[in-house]
């Protein structure tokens, strides 16, 4: 068992999300950066839809109750085992009564503590991915227990072979596809909208990031039609509402443009204020 | 009936299909037959076939690399004999209760329609509702047939929390809520059935092109199935069109 001692900002367990539940209105959640989290699985052998836990921004106090060992990847947020520093993006062996702490925001805002094994919290619908409705909690509470199966490391400590890509935390630019309903769009708006320097607002969070600035528009609403995440969609009110892991499965304003998979991985690591571009791409 | 279909790369996984902007029964038909011949007759690998009032999202677990391919292949499914045979549609019949402890608007709601609050509710629970797709919410019908008396912009301010079985009105729609969920529409009443539960494989039993009645209860009866509800002693039964 992994004991929360203190739960963090808003910390989850997540995996690569519920696929086939849509129909049903479910959304697909799963890890916002499934790159990071994937790399992390990877680095320690686990198959990358093992359950992990996504940190946000101030990280949690963890105290192991077995054996195990750990990778982080994604955001750093200055993790510590027993108040030493440690690396991201390695195998890292910890034993029973080792407390695993965050400090300072460097890079990002989403990291991703892998475990051996991954968390064997209950599935529901296929998937551990935690979500309001869905699972008893959206997120995890001071002095929860995280069960995990105990694992002794008989090899020594060897850096991953596998090296992460740093741009997915470096990269200001979103590339694009255009959504179904980008060719309703004047041609002046969609040179507006391609080519405007963006920044985020306030709002931002695991269902949808919103951009500044607004784009007076007069595009009508459509009919209620399926939404992705990534999708990009553009209120009567002129913002751009970026669709994210936990949206709905439907939606009725215009969808302009679409986020590619790498760019949601990308954005997830942004919050308010972070400025981006977006360039659009064909298939 | 066959309709012209636009097909759109929607994601590196994803391929929209779209039909007429319109809200028609005919064309819900076509699109759960295309759904079924999609689901059944073609792919072997794991595929997502997500339907709303006049498109159908079709997600792949492998990235897309010949699109043309795809289109090809679907294009083939759409003009192929439908295999699965039409089944009559299922009718739910679903207790709702209309009394002002649930229906919070209702008073406001007969008002701003210039109707009685027993019109509202007549009007409301006379139509059998055709359920087009679920979205918005886990298990949130989309039902047409809302009768155009009934028709009330939504609220300009939502409501932070509308309740667990709410029972509302908003635009040309009318709803079940789920679950606990900030909502603008008017809500005029409750019912205690539960309509999605995660803990079954098929958390939500009623289905796109089934059919919904309201059954008006009193507060009692809303309380004794209530009771049934939490004890899991409830089932929602089915009847068939031609039964």
């Amino acid at each position: 068992m992994l004991k929360v001692i203190k739960s963090g900002f808003y910390t989850s367990i997540q995996d690569c999300g519920r696929f086939g539940y849509r129909v049903y209105g479910v959304p697909v959640s799963g890890s916002m950066d499934l790159y990071s989290s994937q790399f992390a699985n990877t680095v320690i052998g686990n198959s990358r839809n093992d359950a992990v836990l996504e940190i946000t921004m101030t990280g949690p106090k963890l105290e192991f109750l077995k054996p195990t060992v750990i990778a982080i990847s994604g955001a750093d947020i200055s993790p510590t085992l027993n108040e030493k520093p440690i690396k991201m993006d390695s195998i890292i062996t910890v034993q029973v009564d080792d407390v695993i702490n965050f400090g300072a925001l460097r890079k990002g805002i989403r990291a991703y503590l892998a475990i051996k094994g991954g968390f064997r919290s209950n599935k529901v619908l296929e998937s551990r991915s935690m979500y309001n409705g869905i699972t008893s909690s959206n997120r995890i509470q001071d002095y929860d227990k995280l069960v995990y199966e105990s694992y002794i490391n008989e090899h020594r400590e060897l850096n991953a072979t596998v090296k992460y890509d740093r741009s997915i935390i470096e990269t200001d630019t979103l590339e694009v596809f255009k959504g179904p309903e980008f060719n309703r769009m004047s041609k002046e708006l969609r040179t507006q909208i391609i080519n405007s320097d963006y920044k985020i607002y306030k709002l931002n969070n695991r269902m949808a990031y919103q951009f500044m600035p607004l784009f007076k528009n007069d595009l009508k609403q459509i009919l209620t039609s399926p939404v992705l995440p990534g999708t990009v969609q553009l209120t009567p009110s002129g913002q751009l509402i970026v669709l994210m892991r936990d949206c709905q499965t439907t939606g009725g304003y215009p969808r302009i443009l679409q986020l590619s998979n790498n760019a949601i991985n990308i954005l997830s690591q942004k919050t308010e204020d972070n400025c981006l571009k977006i360039r659009l791409k064909e298939f | 009936m066959t309709y012209n279909l636009n097909y759109f790369q929607f994601n590196e996984f994803s391929i929209l299909i779209n039909w007429p902007e319109n809200i028609d029964e005919n064309i819900l038909q076509d699109i759960i037959n295309y759904k079924n011949n999609i689901e059944n007759n073609y792919f072997k690998q794991k595929v997502e076939a997500i339907s709303a009032y006049n498109s159908l999202l079709i997600v792949y677990n492998n990235t897309i690399d010949n699109i043309n391919d795809r289109f090809n292949e679907l294009k083939a499914l759409y003009y192929s004999e439908n295999t699965v045979k039409n089944t009559n549609p299922l009718i739910w019949k679903i207790p709702v209760c209309y009394d002002a402890k649930f229906g919070i608007d209702l008073e406001q709601f007969s008002k701003e329609k210039k109707l009685s609050k027993t019109n509202v509710i007549s009007l409301h629970s006379d139509p059998v509702y055709t359920v087009y797709f679920i979205g918005f919410l886990p298990g949130f019908l989309y039902l047409g047939g809302l009768s155009d008396k009934l028709f009330l912009d939504r609220k300009i301010t939502p409501n932070l929390n509308v309740k667990k079985g709410s029972v509302a009105i908003g635009g040309q729609q009318t709803g079940i809520y789920p679950q606990d969920s900030p909502g603008g529409w008017h809500v005029i009443g409750n019912s205690p059935i539960q309509l999605f539960n995660a803990n079954n494989t098929q958390p939500c039993v009623i289905k796109p092109g089934d059919k919904v009645k309201f059954i008006p209860v009193a507060k009692q009866e809303y309380d004794e199935i209530l009771d049934l509800v939490n004890n899991s002693n409830y089932q929602l039964k089915p009847f068939s069109t031609n039964a």
